[in-house]
């Protein structure tokens, strides 16, 4: 039998506590990650008279339902405010790790536990959000939870699993010009389909990643969730380290020295074997949008809206008609001759710097014609970017300039997209009424729905980037 | 919780793959409190206001009642909301049969004692068909025996995970469960801390504890 490991293994084996016979794991959680909608577990924590085992190892951010405008005003909506209200009396009565609203380091729970560094490499983390599996892009086990799961880690900071299957997407080559992380895992996610990684940890590998920055490859883990992958999982580097280090909550001195020499022998050893493989050449990847109400239906920005009689099967056929009527599109129409009612860019997926960085490139050179929302990630990042004069370009091209949070990703806190109307996003579902009752998404990176914003309709970035070279204060290519 | 053993009664069809929980509920339901009736915006915007399906499948008279969900691939895939669950039981939902589940429902719905039969595409189509053909039928998901038989004489081992089985047959309560191993837990707690080679910087934990008054104002 190979001894060889995979990444996984040497993250699961140090954690786990014990074994039952049912083949499950009971593992030890380093990290607790929590936001507002975590208030339910509290209360049932109270009901079964249990108390928080591990307040310093549970890390409490308010994101979900938090206004993105006139924070000062106050919150709007009577539930919401009660249960932020009822955090963070929790937060202050058990000594949680917390950012709260006023907090100057606010902003969307994924984002700020790596600002601050209390994501690193080789911890196990749960969360209670699906999408904590962006934490996996620093070499963390990072798994996302629900309520029961979540009251569980409260009172035992302890998490039973199944076993898990491994996955590796192997990303090779080098992305086009106008192409980004959400391009590539858009098209790997059309490929292996929505259910594609259930059950499974999945690892990116390949020089591709090995090339993107900190702020791409969680895009890449943020996406994995919609596969269906328990976890995602990125080996720490050069890249990981240089990110990680100086952050308040990262080893200083010679705890640095001693963690990254152990972070170092994290990766996943040759010839570990995966349950499944993928691979996915980058530079064969186009700009890549979604015309469905399935993270799985992407396609690149220049083809056409799929007919459902290509469809494998009879139930996926009739789930394509029905995700065509809702999104009024017809079979055969291209892409991007779709118009758009609105843009957002923001999101765990695309609100960090980078992000906004590759949008207001594009934006500088024209005039939004149709409503746009920035929210960046979060607090730090809306002043980095505040200091680089991205928020002056954005206002310029008369996009709108927000306070950070999930704002319409999930449109909890009332930012909402109108039935009917259509949305370019730089989020991560288009799933319907995800933005709103009746609200058509379509996901894009940040450079693609700026150059949305800048022209009304879904646009190659790619061709808006060539004529915009070309002739710089032209508004439209 | 209740032990779960065998679960008998009316199914209701819905052959429709990549469900998400989205559609089982939207986001902004989530913020009620557990008492809250679920069932009230179970799959919500399917079925109520514009844009509502027109027969939708649970509002049919032949289907009320019914105890038995039969679904397609990836059931209740994206969003880790719990709700989605206490909605499906909320309207009466005890066992849902289908091919594959998103990852964090199925958890979540084991946690709270609902059956969750895994079966082949094949079978769950099939069993759709029948129960088209002879709606209000019922279904039987026995977890004893890990069988799931419907109209028609169709019948079919499902999977489900060993400690999953062991859970709903208990009903035990799961945190419950997990301290009967306290010793085992706090000596790992000791042997990881004194693995570790690194630790954090002294007193990051002060930099994130409240301080501020926390100044929320209805609008
Ligand atoms: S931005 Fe969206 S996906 Fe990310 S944590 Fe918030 S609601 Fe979840």
């Amino acid at each position: 039998m190979s001894t060889a490991q995979t990444i996984v293994d040497k993250i699961w084996n140090p954690h786990r506590i014990l074994g039952n016979e049912a083949g499950d794991t009971l593992l030890a959680v380093d990290l607790h990650y929590l936001n507002e909608t975590s208030f339910i577990c509290f209360q049932e924590l109270e009901r079964l008279g249990r108390t928080v085992r591990r307040p310093g190892q549970t890390f409490l951010a308010m994101d979900h339902t938090v206004p993105t405008r006139d924070r000062a005003a106050g919150i709007p909506d009577a539930e919401n405010r009660e249960a932020l209200v009822y955090m963070d009396g929790i937060a202050r009565a058990t000594g949680l790790l917390y950012v709260g609203l006023q907090d100057p380091r606010q902003g969307i729970g994924h984002i700020v536990a790596s600002e601050l560094g209390l994501t690193l490499p080789g911890i196990l983390i749960a969360g209670d959000d699906s999408h904590t599996t962006t934490n996996g892009a620093m070499g963390a086990l990072s798994l996302g939870i629900g309520l029961s799961e979540v009251t569980h880690v409260l009172a035992t900071q302890t998490l039973w699993q199944a076993p898990y299957r491994s996955m590796r997407a192997r990303l090779t080559g080098r992305m086009g010009v106008g192409v980004d992380a959400k391009d590539l895992v858009l098209a790997l996610i059309g490929r292996i389909g929505a259910g594609g990684a259930i059950g499974h940890v999945l690892e990116f590998d390949g020089d591709c990643v090995a090339e993107m920055s900190m702020s791409q490859r969680m895009t890449l883990c943020n996406m994995a969730v919609e596969a269906g992958a328990r976890a995602a999982i990125i080996a720490p580097d050069e890249v990981t380290f240089r990110y990680l280090k100086g952050r308040p909550c990262a080893p200083q001195g010679e705890d640095w020295d001693r963690a990254v020499a152990g972070w170092r022998v994290l990766a996943t050893d040759p010839g570990a074997r995966f349950d499944r493989e993928v691979e996915l050449d980058a530079a064969q990847v186009a700009p890549t949008v979604t015309w469905g109400t399935s993270p799985q239906d992407a396609l690149a920005v220049d083809s056409v809206v799929p007919d459902p009689y290509s469809a494998a099967t009879a139930p996926e056929r009739q789930r394509m008609q029905a995700a065509l009527q809702y999104m009024d599109l017809t079979p055969g129409m291209r892409i991007a001759d779709v118009t758009v009612d609105q843009v957002f860019i923001g999101s765990c997926t695309n609100g960090r710097l980078e992000d906004l960085r590759r949008a207001a490139e594009v934006a500088k050179h024209g005039k939004a014609r149709v409503p746009a929302v920035v929210t960046p990630g979060s607090s730090e990042i809306k002043r980095q970017a505040e200091a680089e004069g991205l928020h002056d370009i954005f206002l310029a091209a008369g996009f709108e300039w927000r306070d950070p949070g999930c704002s319409m990703c999930l449109g909890m806190n009332g930012d909402l997209v109108a039935s009917s109307l259509r949305c370019a996003s730089t989020t991560n579902r288009n799933f319907m009424g995800r933005q709103g009752k009746g609200a058509r998404t379509h996901l894009m990176s940040p450079a693609m729905a700026a150059a949305a914003a800048l022209t009304g309709r879904i646009t190659d970035v790619r061709e808006w980037l060539r004529a915009a070279a070309a002739a710089p204060n032209e508004e439209k290519p | 919780m209740e032990p779960v053993g065998r679960i008998t009664g009316i199914a209701v069809p819905f052959h429709r793959p990549n469900v998400d929980t989205d559609q089982i509920i939207p986001g902004r339901y989530i913020m009620k409190p557990r008492r809250f009736d679920y069932s009230t915006v179970l799959f919500h915007d399917l079925r109520f206001g514009s844009g509502a399906e027109a027969a939708f499948p649970l509002d049919q008279p032949r289907y009320h009642g019914a105890k038995v969900m039969i679904t397609a691939e990836n059931f209740a895939c994206g969003s880790a909301r719990e709700q989605a669950v206490y909605a499906l039981q909320d309207w009466g939902i005890r066992a849902v049969v289908g091919p594959s589940f998103g990852g964090i429902f199925y958890v979540n719905g084991i946690k709270n004692g609902l059956l969750l039969a895994q079966v082949t595409p094949r079978f769950a189509a099939a069993l759709c068909a029948a129960l088209e053909d002879a709606p209000g039928a019922t279904v039987d998901v026995d977890l004893p025996s890990q069988q799931v038989s419907g109209p028609g004489g169709l019948r079919a081992p499902f999977t489900i995970g060993p400690g999953d089985k062991a859970q709903l047959l208990s009903g035990k309560d799961d945190i419950t469960r997990t301290l009967e191993h306290e010793v085992a837990i706090l000596g790992h707690e000791a042997s990881a801390a004194e693995r570790c080679t690194w630790r954090r910087p002294e007193g990051f934990e002060s930099q994130l504890r409240a301080r501020r008054p926390f100044p929320i104002q209805p609008r």
